[in-house]
């Protein structure tokens, strides 16, 4: 019987059986693991909340046939603050949902990991309006889609673009547009989470343009992954 | 391609559509059903069909029910200022065996998921907001799930009936009963103390 313990971040459950329940982990060394939690849903189980989606977590995890047995979980950190907002927690979901998406069984990515924890926590501290974006084209980039937003991906043009668009991989100049149209101010604030600038652009107040790279971000991303991100949207109506 | 026979196979993907049963669990279930005697089998079968045919959803508060109305909804004797909001019928069943609550209940069939997809239109919200102004009520006691979909669904609820002049209130998470609490997660432990009420020294 081999145990391993290792520092997570729950993205997702589902229910197994009566009590169980599979726990998806973003792991830091180990890459994405899916294992059961036996009897997490009683309400005297011994994990209470810490294996809830959205906690940042130590495990430990023996290792099964088909999935590995959580046998122990300590908490590192539940992001209270993001779960009493319903605007932080949606963000937060969405972007759980992209590392479950670009995260593989049996492949580290400590770089995501560390990304992922990072964006919540600035998430946590601040309700920034770019922080989900922000994380979802920082993934993209670090899985080497990084889209064009310096200059023209047609012909490299740095001035008057006015477009982007997802399946070409980012901006076009006036003569080449296609997709959708993009206004100087969020081209400035793609600029500044894909050029190191990131605290400028988590700093920039909700407004039009921060819309603007919210669509461009998750179009992106749903071009990249072939399919929809279901958690986006959901709680920004009503 | 399905490695059986046609209707073994139909069983196979029916069973596998219930919540909680995975296909290893649905095969294993199949073959089950298949060994049972005929008449096991039909009984069965018939308990499904009949609570189909008979039982709806009540028109009020879609807990289940036989005619319009469920019994907690036609009985006179329950406080309509108190309205406890649940995700499924099977929790108003959990709340009612308290004996604690007197008022009525409103069953949402399911929570806000972001993670799902599922939104708060695919709920029975719109039908809970008609009822606030006809039956008169004065508090809504918010009995979701202590989960992200629970919490999610519940401040949803907060934000949209509170402009509405209604006080909103959640189930208060606490610690088990006879559970100690060096164990206590630090998500439940926080929000109890968070919680705490006053004790009376009398
Ligand atoms: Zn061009
Ligand atoms: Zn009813």
């Amino acid at each position: 019987m081999r145990l391993r313990s290792d520092t997570a971040v729950v993205l997702r459950t589902y229910k197994l059986g009566e009590a169980d329940r599979i726990v998806v982990l973003l792991t830091a060394d180990h890459g994405k693991v899916r294992a059961v939690a036996k009897g997490v849903r009683k309400t005297r189980s011994r994990f209470g909340g810490r294996l809830e989606p959205l906690t940042h977590v130590t495990v430990q995890l023996h290792e099964g046939r088909n999935l590995d047995v959580i046998t122990q979980a300590e908490t590192i950190d539940t992001f209270r603050t993001i779960r009493d907002d319903l605007g932080r927690l949606g963000r937060a979901v969405a972007m759980l949902e992209a590392a479950d998406h670009l995260s593989m069984e049996g492949e580290p990515t400590p770089e995501l990991f560390r990304m992922l924890v990072g964006a919540l926590r600035s998430l946590g501290e601040n309700d920034s309006a770019l922080v989900a974006s922000a994380f979802l084209l920082k993934a993209l980039a670090l899985e080497g889609f990084r889209p064009q937003v310096e200059g023209c991906v047609a012909c490299g043009a740095i001035e008057d673009l006015v477009a982007f668009d997802a399946g070409s991989g980012g901006l076009l100049c006036r003569p080449h547009r296609r997709g959708g149209a993009i206004s100087p101010e969020a081209i400035t604030l793609l600029g500044d989470i894909l050029g190191g600038r990131l605290a400028a652009a988590l700093a920039t107040p909700r407004g039009p343009a921060t819309g603007e790279v919210d669509r461009v971000a998750t179009a992106l991303f749903e071009h990249h992954i072939e399919r929809r991100l279901r958690s986006v949207a959901v709680l920004d109506a009503g | 391609m399905s490695p059986y026979a046609g209707p073994v196979q139909d069983l196979i993907d029916e069973l596998g559509r219930l919540p909680g049963i995975g296909p290893k669990s649905a095969q294993r279930i199949a073959f089950h059903l298949l060994k049972l005697p005929t008449p096991d089998a039909q009984r069965l079968a018939t308990a499904i069909t009949e609570a189909k045919a008979r039982v709806a959803f009540c028109q009020r508060c879609f807990n289940v029910c036989e005619g319009e109305l469920c019994d907690i909804c036609a009985d006179p004797r329950r406080d309509g200022n108190l309205l406890c909001v649940v995700e499924e019928a099977r929790d108003l069943v959990a709340v009612e065996k308290t004996g604690e609550f007197k008022g009525r209940y409103h069953v949402l069939q399911g929570a806000i998921s972001p993670i799902e997809g599922i939104g708060p239109e695919q709920l029975r919200i719109k039908e809970l907001l008609v009822r606030l102004d006809p039956e008169g009520v004065q508090e809504v006691i918010v009995c979701t799930n202590p989960n992200i979909e629970g919490e999610a669904t519940a401040m949803y609820l907060a934000r949209l009936l509170d402009p509405l002049g209604c006080r909103v209130t959640r189930l208060a998470s606490g610690l088990p009963v006879g559970g100690d609490l060096e164990y206590a997660d630090e998500l439940t432990l926080g929000r109890a103390i968070e919680g705490r009420r006053t004790l009376d020294a009398s």
